[in-house]
């Protein structure tokens, strides 16, 4: 079970001389449980393909593929199709609408017809999968801290039992907790057997978490691969937009004297790593020359 | 320094219509002109809140904030404060009216009624500042979302402002927008504009003159960028950048020799491996 997209071309204005071509042959597929990211400068493409994989735009040309079913334009299914893929928009707070949290996650499922307990027991849910406390479902969601009506935004799409998110720049606008947390909600759901798409701008972030990354770069897909993978690509090949994080390029500097580390190892292996191998603990030596088992290249002046 | 005040907050105090408690709770605070002032903090602690008071959009409920000497509570003289400061909110799209891009920067100082060619001048040197000049001619829509945010800044510019008040206007960038955003906030802050940024992202906090915490509607900490990533972030619970957190690291395990800058290539170069 997966979304893939094969060799996907989207103009916007097509067919008049305001065409901006936003995307050309782009290919990836996303199983369901798996964490991918797409990064890329602001203009890339990103938001263009996101919307794709849930049949919100139809594809120009090359395919688009949920779970066995092609997009086609006027397609039958394309609800299903729809409903099998949640779609949570830049800054999806601003589209609230309701006057409670509770109406505003239950406005989906509503639509595709639940009515009473059972809509109740789907709200519920969804706010607890979310880790939204259920006193708060009788608020206006415009009351609520940043960090909660995202929350309400992304339950609003949970409601709605899909087997794929699609998350565009979640984490926007939130503060270091609040993306905290998010990215934790999003582990769990993950867990739970959801795919995650996530576009973002957080290089590291990404890195971190995902299974797979996409690189984008002027509606090209330049890169698709594993963190490792993907780091390495970067290094040799930079891209618009892309800033190598600085525990990558701590580590590729490791690399280049000689370490075998990983590129997106976290903090602790790196500092293991460059303990294994630091000459002398400078702690304990810091008199007559710390560095006097260096290597001799003059690097440790002390 | 005896640079004019451009806003003199005294004991702001703020509730919203029905909320339970309050947004801003006596918050003092003292912006001189030409200065780049960072507010930094957690969401919902009021940074927003205090933006739209120095604007007027909102009046204290408690309290006075001036604008330039002249008090929001007068109504004479709200135009001439919202004029003075121009806002630039977390959402670009929510600023942009126009669908052509020279027709959108144009449409505050149409609306003040100023002569055409006057109109011209503004809009060229708006656009020029925000680095949208070969974009004049676009439509809005089919900008980026790093260019739609730099056109609602050419908006602002545009009312020739005294004082200019962003709000989180970074967080849709990405690393490479942003940097040419900045640098644009850069050159005008050079210009004698005063800049009052609201931003999560503590890397940028590092460009302004001085850094404001403001947590639970009051300012709690007032200093310089190098005091306050010396230390007085770790008390907020502010995201360290993971290159100091690394730094830190390595520095407290006798890594690296006490002086190595926070810097990668100075961290690598520094350290002693066998």
């Amino acid at each position: 079970m997966s979304v893939v997209i094969e060799c996907l071309s989207y103009s916007y204005n097509l067919g008049t001389p305001a065409i901006v071509t936003a995307l050309s042959d782009v290919s990836v597929s996303v199983e369901r449980g798996e964490w991918v990211s797409i990064v890329g400068h602001t203009g890339s493409g990103k938001s263009t393909l996101a919307q794709h994989m849930n049949a919100l735009l139809i594809p120009q040309s090359g395919r688009v593929e949920i779970d066995g079913t092609e997009v086609k334009p006027k397609a039958k299914g394309l609800r299903d199709l729809r409903r099998k893929v949640g779609l949570v928009f830049q800054y999806p707070e601003q589209q609230f609408f309701a006057e409670t949290a509770r109406e505003e996650i239950a406005f989906a499922p509503h639509n595709w017809g639940l009515r009473g307990q059972d809509l109740d027991r789907r709200v519920a849910d969804a706010a607890s999968a979310v880790g939204l406390d259920a006193a708060l479902l009788e608020s206006n969601p415009f009351s609520l801290s940043g960090g909660q009506q995202r929350r309400v935004a992304i339950a609003s799409v949970i409601a709605a039992k899909p087997d794929y998110l699609v998350l565009d720049e979640p984490t926007a606008g939130l503060d270091a907790t609040g993306i905290r947390e998010l990215t934790h909600l999003l582990s769990e759901l993950k867990r739970d057997g959801l795919a995650i798409v996530q576009v973002t701008h957080d290089l590291q972030s990404a890195l971190d978490r995902s299974d797979r990354l996409l690189v984008m770069e002027n509606g090209v897909g330049v890169t698709v691969g594993g963190a490792e993978d993907v780091a390495a690509f970067l290094l040799r090949n930079p891209v618009r937009g892309l800033v190598i994080p600085p525990l990558v390029q701590f580590s590729a500097g490791l690399r280049a004297r000689g370490i075998e580390i990983p590129l997106t190892g976290d903090l602790d292996t790196i500092v293991r790593k460059v303990e294994e191998r630091s000459a002398t603990p400078l702690k304990y030596e810091p008199a007559n020359g710390a560095c006097a088992a260096s290597d001799g290249q003059g690097r440790c002046s002390s | 320094m005896n640079r004019k005040p451009i806003f003199s907050l005294r004991g702001v105090e703020y509730a919203y219509p029905g909320a339970p408690s309050r947004a801003l709770c006596g918050l003092d605070l003292e912006i001189a002109e030409g200065e780049w002032v960072a507010l930094v903090g957690a969401n919902g602690s009021g940074k927003s809140t205090l933006a739209k008071i120095c604007n007027a959009l909102l009046t204290p409920t408690q309290g006075d904030c001036f604008v330039m000497g002249r008090n929001t509570r007068d109504e004479t003289c709200v135009p001439d404060i919202r004029r003075a400061v121009s806002l630039v909110f977390q959402n670009p799209e929510d600023q942009i009216v126009a669908s052509v891009v020279e027709e959108d920067v144009a449409f505050g100082p149409e609306n003040l009624g100023l002569p055409s060619h006057e109109i011209r001048v503004r809009v060229d040197r708006a656009l020029e500042m925000a680095g949208l000049a070969s974009c004049r001619l676009k439509g809005s829509f089919s900008l980026s979302g790093g260019q739609k945010q730099r056109l609602a800044l050419a908006g602002a510019l545009a009312m020739q402002p005294a004082a200019l008040i962003l709000d989180e206007s970074t967080s849709m960038l990405d690393p490479e927008g942003r940097q040419s955003f900045l640098s644009c906030l850069g050159s005008l802050k050079s210009a004698g504009m005063t800049i009052v940024q609201i931003t999560h992202r503590m890397e940028e906090a590092i460009q302004s003159d001085r850094v404001v915490v403001i947590d639970s509607g009051r300012s709690v900490w007032d200093g310089t960028p190098g005091d306050f990533f010396g230390g007085a972030y770790v008390r907020w619970n502010f995201e360290e950048p993971p290159d100091v957190s690394l730094y830190r690291e390595l520095l407290s395990r006798g890594l690296l020799p006490d002086g190595t800058l926070p810097d990668v290539g100075a961290m690598l170069d520094a350290l002693c491996l066998s």
